[in-house]
């Protein structure tokens, strides 16, 4: 089968007037999860088709994109990912973050600050931010309807008291435009900050939980916690072993059965860029 | 017609026959030899294997046939046949480790010793329906040389990746196994409750991939939340051995094909026990990666009461998970209701009959 046979980026556009319509709706409520009819698309759930659903909806002939998968351009799934749109709507793609006027990612927010006019389009498994407190749905819509979120706190007090801080690493909730609690996607802690008045619109696709949200730029977004015990970044003891970065977040890689471990960044894109800049200093 | 009463044995022959005719299909076309299910219908027969737990590809795929693609149908077809078969004796443990890797992927880290090695898998395919294998065989695309570091290189030691993190301590030991020491056999002896987890382990093992699967599911969404990250999952050949008294020492009977899972969950400590990741196993015959992950989620949501976690969710209730999950049970006993069930309708038709009418009696009498 060609891909003559599908429309520009897969969906039809009926289907991308359906999805267009529920982004409208997310960016005019921040931080509200809007139900959406979520199609059957060519890959499983699980592997990004929320996020493929609003790219596919958002993508026009003049987009640069880029799609990444734990930071990285080259992992099997940001490779797959990148190669439908190729295939299906023909547009250029780009490794480049500041080239990019479409970034799809899972699990990471670029190193590299976004700017105005970008769009970063997260891949989302698990849109409600409560599920793990109270699994029923009927449950959470009131819960975010009446702004019901003392369990939240409850959960993270919980955790202070048996672990002496908050024991959640990723996925690590925070409170939009002063009023919805929102699951960020299970990125690392250490990019909630990213999230604060970005100059970047941020869209959130779940597939399989038929559910959009967005953050339009420059919203307030605040990782929870209390006072006594506020929010802090993931911080790393060394640096990237390749480019020196300290201030990125960082993969481990283990280099063989004897405990020998590597630190490099996740972003390969920044991390590609700053050994670049480190070799032209080098021969300068 | 089903209805007779009496003589609904030329009934049974004629249904038997209608069946064999069906199974064949349209004679224009050229009948299915077991050697074509085996190799292109591969993953059918590999989960019949797992969940018929009889490690034979023939048998398999004849049950296969036989049972018109039902796979259910030929689980049961080669569970039937498997209680038949002597037993002559326990294999050692199998040593995944040692494995002859055709694919091995780990979701917690980008690289280790022994690299990523896709094999082959739908992961990265695009769900589009392929017109052109319609036509016959077309010759499968040109695999490109791996990169020169590639993994391929099967001689590459392919440490497990949980022995890796086990080197710093940060994931529970597995238990020493006892040299001797028995080991359950749920085909040998009725399941008790709670089940060891080997016992467990064989259940799940045997379990049906549909229903493991949607309560590995619920566990992602909530009910009963184990953290899990796919820390490995490796298919390959494994050599099986077997210790013949007579020699004195183990000796290779063959190789089995296996999809291990080694699924690492959070764990922040409690039930007296520190903070540390945990672990959820499984294994099935033949390259079954769903069943495997599956089986890992729900032992771990099993293993509940060791980690002090509040039991409230369906897959953490054992008793619940284990006497469900076997499908040639739940088959019969669900299409068992096709039955005649005369003799208790006629009961409870007598009953109804009587409770109506000390009902009118009653209302007629105010």
């Amino acid at each position: 089968m060609t891909a003559r046979a599908y429309n520009f980026a897969y969906l039809d556009e009926q289907t991308k007037r359906m999805i267009r319509r529920a982004i409208l709706k997310a960016v005019a409520i921040p931080g509200y999860q809007v139900p959406f009819a979520s199609r059957e698309m060519p890959m499983p759930y699980g592997w990004g088709t929320g996020g493929v659903q609003v790219t596919a909806a958002i993508l026009g002939p003049d987009d640069v994109l880029k799609v990444i998968d734990q930071g990285a351009d080259d992992t099997t799934n940001a490779v797959s990912i990148r190669a439908f749109f190729v295939r299906t709507a023909g547009v250029r793609v780009t490794t480049d973050a500041e080239e990019a006027t479409i970034i799809q990612t899972r699990h990471r927010v670029p190193e590299t600050p976004l700017r105005q006019g970008q769009i970063l389009v997260y891949q989302v498994p698990i849109p409600e931010p409560l599920r793990y407190l109270e699994p029923r749905e009927t449950e959470t819509r009131a819960m975010h309807a009446l702004a019901e979120y003392g369990v939240m706190h409850v959960k993270l007090y919980e955790d202070i008291s048996r672990h002496g801080h908050i024991a959640t690493t990723y996925a690590y909730p925070a409170r939009v435009a002063d009023r919805y609690i929102m699951d960020p996607s299970p990125i690392p802690k250490f990019d909630n900050p990213k999230l604060d008045d970005c100059p970047a619109l941020q869209l959130f696709g779940a597939g399989r939980e038929k559910r959009i949200y967005a953050i339009p730029p420059h919203t307030s977004v605040v990782p929870l916690d209390f006072e006594d015990h506020p929010f802090e970044r993931t911080k790393f003891d060394s640096a990237c072993a390749l480019c020196g970065a300290t201030d990125a977040y960082l993969d481990e890689v283990v280099m063989d059965d004897a405990g020998g471990r590597m630190f490099v960044c996740s972003d390969t894109d920044y991390c590609a860029k700053r050994q670049t800049a480190k070799r032209k200093d080098a021969a300068e | 017609m089903y209805v007779a009463v009496k003589g609904g044995e030329r009934a049974i022959r004629n249904a038997h026959a209608l069946l064999a005719e069906k199974r064949r299909g349209a004679r224009d076309t050229p009948e299915l030899s077991t050697a074509q299910i085996d190799g292109q219908l591969a993953l059918a027969v590999d989960r019949v294997m797992s969940e018929g737990s009889l490690y034979d590809r023939g048998v398999a795929a004849l049950a296969i046939k036989q049972a018109r693609g039902d796979l259910i149908e030929a689980i049961f077809l080669v569970r039937a046949f498997r209680t038949t078969l002597p037993r002559f004796g326990f294999a050692e443990p199998i040593d995944t480790a040692a494995m002859r890797i055709s694919r091995r992927v780990s979701a917690t880290y980008k690289d280790l010793p022994g690299g990523q090695v896709l094999g082959p898998t739908f992961d990265y395919s695009h769900r589009l329906i392929d017109f052109g294998l319609e036509s016959g065989d077309l010759s499968a695309p040109a695999r490109e040389p791996a990169a020169p570091a590639g993994p391929a290189d099967a001689q590459r030691p392919v440490p497990r990746v949980t022995d890796l993190i086990a080197r710093d301590g940060l994931i529970e030991r597995e238990a020493e196994p006892e040299p001797g020491a028995p080991v359950s056999d749920i085909t040998r002896d009725a399941l008790a409750f709670p089940a060891a987890r080997d016992a467990r382990l064989q259940n799940l093992a045997r379990g049906d991939e549909g229903f493991l699967l949607s309560l590995a599911y619920s566990t992602q969404r909530g009910y009963g939340r184990t953290h899990p990250f796919v820390g490995e999952i490796r298919f390959g050949e494994a050599e099986v051995e077997l210790f013949v008294e007579d020699l004195g020492f183990a000796v290779s009977i063959g190789d089995v094909a296996l999809t291990e899972c080694q699924m690492v969950n959070q764990f922040t400590g409690g039930g007296g026990r520190p903070a540390r990741f945990t672990r959820g196993y499984g294994l099935a015959f033949g390259q079954s990666e769903r069943k495997a992950m599956s089986m890992a989620l729900i032992d771990r949501a099993l293993r509940a009461d060791e980690f002090g976690e509040e039991r409230k969710h369906p897959a953490q209730d054992e008793e619940f998970v284990l006497s469900h999950s076997d499908n040639v049970q739940a088959t019969g006993f669900v299409e068992h209701l096709k039955l005649p069930h005369y003799v208790d309708f006629q009961a409870e038709l007598a009953l109804l009959r009587a409770l109506r009418r000390e009902g009118e009696a009653a209302e007629a009498a105010e």
